[in-house]
C-alpha cells in the first residue's frame, strides 16, 4: 500500500514542476504540496548526539554541522558525552531510549556494547543513525569512512613510496579494542599480502597517544635507520610519530600515511610542513551534512525505524603537498561553529 | 649481629641489571649507545613526573592530580599562542595557575586537613575538566607558529644527548638538592617520618606541605612542557590515562615506601630505568601490547612479592597509609 503511495508521488511531483514552470499560471503562486509535511515532520523533534567524547576535531566538527543545517527547522538537540568511558556511553544510551528522542546519532567506541541497544532502540521507535565507527547491529544508516579502504590506500600510498628502497615498513596502531584500528589493520594486511617484498619490522598500538607513539617510531627508527615509510592509523596520534622522524633527521626519507578528518591544523598544516606525507581526509563536515540530509529524509519519510537499511561511506580526501594549500582540501572547526 | 636484607631499591635494580643483561645479551641492537639514549629519552617526562610524585609521597602524601597539572597549564600556553598572545605571557599565565593549583591542593591538605588521596583526585578533575569546558577548544591543541623556537626544551639534542634526557638530568639534581642539601628537604622528610613528632619539635609542618604541593605542581607543568615540546602538541586526554599509575608505580618500584620519610631522587631514577628497559625491549621485540601488559605485570608482581618475602611488614614498621 505505501510502496504504491510512493510510486504515484513522483510523476505527480513531475506534474508540479510542469505546472511551475507553465506559461499559463506564471503570474499565480502555487503551493508545493510537500514543504509543509517535511516541516512538520522536523519542527519539535528530538536529536540525541552519543559520541564517544566531545573536544576533539572530529565530534566538535559532526555536532556543529548537524546543528547548523537541522536547528533552523526546529530541530532539537541533545548531547550525551561518554567521555572515553564505555559504560557511561552505554548508559547515557539506554536512558536514551527511554526518554525517546526521535533520532539518535552514536558513535561507536566498539563493534558489540551498544550493538543490542541499538536495535532496541529502533525497536522502540527510534532512528539510529551511526557515524564513522559502526556496531555489530546495522541501523537505519552508517554514515563514516570505510576503514579497510582507508588501510589499503595508506598502504599502497607506503608501498609505492617505499619502491627501490628498503622495503622495511612500520604500522602504528589506535587502541586494540577500537573497531577502527582492526578495520585499518585488516586494509593494511589485505595490500601486504600482495607485496612479499615488504617486511613489516614493527608492528605496535599507541592507544592514539602521541607520545607513545613517538616513544616506538624512535625505538624503531634507531633499529631500522633505513625504515621506508611508515602506516599510523590517526593524525592526531601520528604528530608523535611525525615528531619521531624529524628528530631522527628523516623528514622526507621515511613516508608517513596517516588518517583523520582533515581539520587544517590537524592535517593541512602538517602536510605542508612535511610532517605527513599523506593524510586520508573522511572530511567531517560532508559526513555531517550527510547526516543531516539522512535524518531529513528518515523523518520525513515516516518510515518505521529499522524498517528500512542503508549505509553511506564517506569519499576520502586524500591530503598530500598538491592540494594542501589549498582552501577547499581541508576545513576549520571555528568556520564550521560560526 | 645484623642480618643482610635486599631493600626493595636494590631488588628493583638487580632485576633492572638482569634484563639489561638478558636483552644486552639476546637483543641485536639493544645495547647500543642509539638505543640507550632512545630508552631513556622515551621515560624522561615519566621520571620527572616521578620526581614529583617522590617529593609528596616523601611526605607522606600522595598527588593524583599530577597529571592535570601537566596537561591543563602547558595545554593553556600553546592554547593562548594559538590566539595571539606572546609566548612569555603565556608562560606565565601557566606558572601563576599552576602555583595557584598547587596551593589550592596544599592547603586542602594541610589546614582542611582532607586525606591527600581525595583532595587531589578532585582538584585534578575540577583542573582537567575546567580545561576541557573553558580553556582548550580541542582535546589536542596543536603546536602554532607563536611557539617556534620553545619545541627545543622537548627535542633535538645539548652536547650530543637529546634534550628530554638533560631536563630529566636537571630535574633530578634540582630535586635531589632540594631534598638533600636544604633545610626545607631535611623537613620534608622529618614529616614524612612521624607528622607528630616533627611538629612537636617546631617544625612548620603545615606550610611545608603546602609547598610539597606547589613544587609537585610546578614539576608537573614542567614535564608537561617537555612533553608538549617533544610531540610538537598537548594532547590533554592524557588525564584521562592510565599515567598517573605509571609514575606511582615508578615510585613505589623504585623504593620510596608509600608510608613516607624514605627514599630519595636515586629510587625514583632506578624505576624510571626498569621501566623504561622493559618498554624498550619489549618494543624491539615488537611484542603484541596484551603480551606486554602481561610482561609488565608479571616483572611488577614478582618484584613485590619478592620484597614482602624478604621485608615481611610487621606490626611494628605497619602505618596507616600503607598501600
Amino acid at each position: 500500500m505505501k510502496i504504491f503511495g510512493n510510486s504515484t508521488r513522483v510523476p505527480l511531483a513531475a506534474l508540479a514542476l510542469t505546472a511551475l514552470t507553465g506559461p499559463a499560471l506564471a503570474q499565480q503562486g502555487l503551493d508545493e504540496p510537500f514543504q509543509k509535511p517535511f516541516k512538520e515532520a522536523l519542527a519539535g523533534k528530538t536529536v540525541a548526539y552519543v559520541p564517544v567524547a566531545m573536544n576533539f576535531d572530529l565530534t566538535e566538527g559532526w555536532y556543529a554541522g548537524l546543528k547548523k543545517e537541522l536547528e533552523p527547522y526546529g530541530v532539537k538537540f541533545v548531547i550525551r558525552d561518554a567521555n572515553w568511558n564505555t559504560n557511561a556511553g552505554a548508559q547515557a544510551v539506554t536512558s536514551l531510549i527511554s526518554e525517546k528522542p526521535a533520532v539518535m546519532v552514536v558513535h561507536n567506541p566498539d563493534v558489540q556494547t551498544y550493538a543490542k541497544l541499538l536495535q532496541r532502540a529502533e525497536n522502540e521507535g527510534i532512528y539510529v543513525i551511526q557515524i564513522n565507527m559502526g556496531s555489530a547491529y546495522r541501523s537505519s544508516a552508517f554514515v563514516g569512512a570505510n576503514w579497510v579502504e582507508i588501510g589499503e590506500r595508506q598502504t599502497e600510498g607506503v608501498v609505492k613510496a617505499c619502491e627501490g628502497k628498503s622495503n622495511k615498513i612500520a604500522i602504528i596502531q589506535g587502541a586494540l579494542s577500537a573497531a577502527a584500528s582492526a578495520y585499518t589493520l585488516k586494509g593494511v594486511e589485505n595490500v601486504l599480502a600482495k607485496h612479499p617484498e615488504i617486511k613489516v619490522v614493527s608492528s605496535q598500538a599507541a592507544d592514539w597517544d602521541a607520545a607513545k607513539a613517538k616513544a616506538i617510531t624512535q625505538t624503531v627508527l634507531k633499529q631500522n635507520p633505513d625504515l621506508c615509510g611508515i602506516v599510523g592509523f590517526w593524525d592526531g596520534m601520528d604528530i608523535g610519530t611525525a615528531a619521531a622522524v624529524k628528530e631522527a633527521g628523516l623528514t622526507g626519507k621515511v613516508f608517513l600515511a596517516t588518517s583523520g578528518g582533515g581539520e587544517r591544523k590537524g592535517a593541512c598544516e602538517l602536510v605542508k610542513s612535511g610532517a605527513f606525507d599523506l593524510n586520508l581526509s573522511y572530511d567531517v563536515p560532508t559526513q555531517a551534512t550527510q547526516m543531516a540530509g539522512t535524518i531529513k529524509w528518515l523523518l520525513s519519510s515516516g518510515a518505521k525505524p529499522g524498517s528500512i537499511k542503508g549505509s553511506e561511506y564517506t569519499t576520502l580526501i586524500p591530503i598530500t603537498k598538491e592540494n594542501a594549500d589549498s582552501q577547499t582540501a581541508c576545513w576549520n572547526l571555528s568556520d564550521l561553529k560560526k | 649481629m645484623k642480618r643482610f636484607r635486599f631493600s626493595q631499591q636494590e631488588i628493583v635494580f638487580a632485576v633492572f641489571a638482569l634484563l639489561f643483561l638478558v636483552f644486552s645479551i639476546f637483543l641485536n641492537g639493544f645495547l647500543t649507545a642509539d638505543n640507550m639514549l632512545t630508552l631513556l629519552q622515551n621515560v624522561a617526562v615519566l621520571g620527572i613526573l616521578g620526581l614529583a610524585m617522590a617529593i609528596v609521597v616523601i611526605g607522606r602524601g600522595i598527588d593524583i592530580s599530577l597529571i592535570a597539572a601537566l596537561a591543563v597549564p602547558p595545554g593553556l600556553v600553546l592554547q593562548m599562542v594559538q590566539n595571539g598572545h606572546s609566548l612569555p605571557f603565556s608562560l606565565l599565565t601557566a606558572v601563576l595557575i599552576t602555583i595557584a593549583f598547587g596551593l589550592v591542593n596544599g592547603w586542602l591538605i594541610a589546614y582542611a586537613e582532607v586525606p591527600s588521596l581525595f583532595a587531589t583526585l578532585a582538584t585534578g578533575l575540577l583542573l582537567a575538566g575546567l580545561g576541557q569546558a573553558v580553556l582548550f577548544q580541542l582535546d589536542v591543541v596543536q603546536w602554532s607558529s607563536g611557539m617556534d623556537g620553545f619545541e627545543r626544551l622537548g627535542q633535538g639534542t645539548i652536547l650530543g644527548i637529546p634534550t628530554s634526557i638533560v631536563m630529566f638530568a636537571i630535574a633530578c639534581m634540582v630535586v635531589a638538592f632540594l631534598l638533600r642539601q636544604t633545610r626545607w628537604g631535611a623537613y620534608i622528610y622529618a614529616i614524612g617520618d612521624n607528622p607528630y613528632a616533627a611538629r612537636v619539635t617546631g617544625i612548620p609542618s603545615r606550610p611545608i606541605i603546602v609547598l610539597q604541593y606547589v613544587i609537585a605542581a610546578l614539576i608537573g607543568c614542567f614535564a608537561g612542557l617537555v612533553m608538549a615540546a617533544s610531540v610538537n602538541s598537548m594532547p590533554t586526554r592524557v588525564f584521562n590515562s592510565t599515567l598517573i599509575y605509571d609514575v606511582i608505580l615508578v615510585v613505589v618500584l623504585g623504593g620510596i615506601g608509600l608510608s613516607g620519610g624514605r627514599g630519595g631522587v636515586l629510587n625514583v631514577i632506578i624505576g624510571t630505568l626498569l621501566i623504561g628497559t622493559m618498554l624498550n625491549g619489549m618494543t624491539i621485540m615488537d611484542i603484541s601490547y596484551a603480551g606486554q601488559n602481561l610482561i609488565k605485570g608479571v616483572v611488577l608482581l614478582l618484584a613485590v612479592i619478592t620484597d614482602s618475602f624478604l621485608n615481611p611488614r610487621n606490626e611494628e614498621t605497619a602505618q596507616q597509609g600503607d598501600i
